[in-house]
């Protein structure tokens, strides 16, 4: 019985996002997800773990990850610290090794799903240096000789913002989606999933302006999904009536981070207005 | 669907539309296909075809650069447009305008759930063959509206969608709406990537204070010192690279100014540089850079290169478009109250003499650079598009 992820009561997935999971499932291939900030990208893993019932472990990578970080540390400062002042016994190594996300993955006794955050954070070898064990689903702890080979395979998610350019053999292994910024259909299904109890129609009139402010040509950082929904929140706890939303944009700091975006807008206000 | 489900040894399934994708230049490798392939073995996509588009853009597409290409090749190979061309320039103009859907009931949208992807396309092009003007409404021909599978604004589940936007219910032929016609790396150009081209614009060294443990030292030195523990430190890594951006603003730079202030505010936001200087100039460098567009507070030429080291990266960033008198005339700088006994051209070459690595972007199309001025500057610096691809070239050039 093949698994299948549907999307959840709070995380809205679009029919190729869906596939692209199930695909990955099924296949035990990686899951590479890209996309816009504040897209889901990161909550992607929290949804399928929890649809699925199983157990999620996160590594958020650091510009200074390595990718054996991922799969154990051994503490050798630690342990050269303790040979020292001899507080424990430094003879038995394993109590210097601690296991990452994904090594603690590999050895759980039923599957999970192992949540990369933010691959290209780090260096760009980064990916190539976890093919190995991204294929097999196995590693050597070389301080101890232990082999660990994973009982049951976990769905591995992979997020990357697109800083870095992720390597051509890494790719190839990987099932690949990116998640397009949601159109305002998507958008408003999404917004209900938050708010459930704002009016349609105040819904409508913010998406409506969001989506317009999106799409003035200057903007430096265009406000992404997480932002509209913080605004919609500010919208209604203020009580804003709609005729406000159409003559200025109240909390605007919700959604513009830039002032040079705030000078921007002011500039294009009049236009708006004019369409309505 | 048929095609997709048909099983058995024999011939891999949809070879040809894996060689299209070849052809339309997406970099789709056997393992990939086999991927794909595999995925259909396991009788993933059932009998939905957004599903089976679904399934093999997520296994042989991996970036979203490729997602048009691969859009109009799947519209190609299951719909029958050909790669590279618009839908039918009439066609498209025929569904421009939409009218609104009508209704269907739950029984006529489960009947029209069954239509297979070749059953669909076969009809489509048989449709095309017989049709011979705009339709709205009703439900055979290809128009808007109405409950045929083709075309759009429509109401049929499984229908092909041809053009226009969305407007219903999903139909399963999206691949024609080019969603991901943005994100194609030939056409835009936004901060991000430009900032992410320029990322890769790095040498690393180690300087600076020690702040990382160096373990082989520390076990060196604590052997040394017959196991006493001596942890030994050593600076992290850097990005040793010194970059100056010189740019072009006014005149016939005007059209390109949100362009360059797009690339000013990547090249800013990547402060992994060990410096970075930028300075504008009109047209020209003369004996003059200025801080400022306005060209109002300046630094001479000659202190900038006695300042900046000859490893310093330059990148220049106009369109190299100017009356040939103001590269080759002595005083013959585009502004008036500007006075220059050297020419143009002569202040570009002192500086190309002056530092070993450097690119000019240059966001007029190589087609045109037959151009005089262009031409002379080509010789001089060496000229890259201010494309994405032209900027990774010349990150390439510079590194």
């Amino acid at each position: 019985m093949l698994e299948n992820f549907t999307g959840t009561d709070d995380y809205i997935a679009s029919v190729e996002l869906q596939e692209a999971v199930n695909v990955a499932l099924a296949l035990e291939r990686p899951l590479l997800i890209k996309g816009e900030p504040g897209t889901g990208k990161t909550l992607l893993a929290h949804a399928v773990a929890a649809q699925l019932g199983r157990q999620l472990y996160t590594w958020h990578v650091k510009s200074t990850s390595r990718a054996q970080d991922g799969l154990y540390v051994y503490d050798a400062v630690q342990r050269l610290h303790d040979s020292r002042f001899g507080d424990r016994d430094v003879g038995d190594i394993r109590q210097y090794i601690r296991f990452g996300g994904l090594g603690r993955a590999f050895l759980a006794d039923a599957a999970g799903v192992v949540l990369i955050d933010e691959v290209d954070k780090a260096d760009l070898e980064f990916p190539n240096d976890l093919l190995h064990e991204l294929d097999r689903m196995s590693f050597e702890v070389a301080e101890t000789g232990d082999q660990h080979v994973a009982k049951h395979r976990p769905l591995v998610v992979i997020t990357s913002n697109n800083e870095k350019e992720l390597p051509d053999a890494f790719l190839r292994r990987c099932v690949f989606h990116f998640i397009a910024f949601p159109e305002p259909d998507l958008m408003a299904s999404i917004v209900k999933v938050h708010h459930p109890a704002v009016r349609q129609t105040l819904v409508e009139e913010a998406i409506a302006r969001f989506y317009w402010l999106r799409g003035l040509p200057d903007l430096r950082k265009a406000p992404s999904t997480s932002e509209l929904i913080d605004w919609i929140g500010a919208l209604a706890k203020g009580g804003v009536d709609l005729e406000t939303i159409t003559d200025r944009v109240p909390y605007l700091g919700a959604l513009l981070k830039k002032e040079q975006d705030l000078e921007s807008l002011q500039r294009h206000m009049h236009r708006y207005k004019g369409r309505r | 669907m048929g095609a997709a489900r048909a099983e058995g040894g024999g011939e891999p399934l949809f070879l040809d539309f894996f060689f299209l994708l070849r052809q339309a230049g997406l970099p789709v490798s056997t393992t990939e296909w086999l991927t794909f392939v595999e995925a259909l073995a396991k009788g993933l996509v059932a009998a939905d075809l957004h599903r089976f588009y679904a399934l093999a853009r997520a296994t042989l597409v991996k970036s979203e650069k490729h997602y048009d290409l691969f859009d109009q090749a799947f519209a190609h190979y299951f719909v029958g447009t050909a790669p590279g061309l618009e839908l039918k320039k009439a066609l498209e103009a025929w569904l421009a305008t939409p009218i609104d859907p009508p209704q269907l009931s739950p029984e006529a949208l489960e009947m029209m759930e069954r239509y297979g992807l070749d059953e669909l396309r076969r009809m489509f092009e048989e449709r095309l063959r017989e049709q011979t003007e705009r339709h709205d409404g009703g439900n055979k021909w290809v128009g808007t509206g109405g409950t045929s599978p083709f075309g759009h604004g429509g109401q049929n589940p499984a229908g092909v969608r041809v053009g226009g936007s969305g407007g219903g219910r999903s139909a399963v032929q999206i691949a024609a709406r080019r969603r991901f016609r943005d994100y194609r790396t030939d056409l835009v150009l936004d901060v991000r990537q430009l900032g992410l081209a320029l990322r890769k614009l790095r040498r690393l060294g180690r300087d600076g204070a020690p702040a990382e443990v160096d373990i082989d030292a520390t076990i060196d030195h604590t052997a040394r010192n017959a196991g006493d523990l001596e942890i030994a430190f050593r600076p992290p890594r850097h990005n040793k690279l010194k970059v100056l951006l010189l740019m072009d603003v006014g005149g016939s730079m005007d059209p390109f100014a949100h362009l360059v202030s797009r690339l000013f505010t990547a090249a800013h936001k990547a402060t992994h540089f060990r410096e970075f200087h930028a300075y504008y100039f009109h047209n020209c460098v003369y004996e003059r850079v200025y801080e400022d567009a306005r060209l109002s507070k300046g630094m001479l030429t000659v202190d900038l290169l006695r300042w900046l080291q000859p490893e310093t990266r330059v990148i220049w960033v106009g369109d190299a478009h100017m009356a040939p008198y103001e590269l080759t005339a002595e005083w013959g700088a585009i502004d008036y109250t500007h006075q220059n006994p050297n020419t143009g051209l002569e202040w570009l070459q002192r500086l190309a003499r002056h530092f070993t690595h450097q690119a000019w972007l240059n966001p007029i199309e190589r087609r045109f650079w037959r151009h005089p001025t262009i031409a002379m500057i080509g010789d001089v610096l060496p000229m890259h598009e201010l494309t994405l691809e032209g900027l990774e070239d010349a990150v390439d050039a510079l590194r």
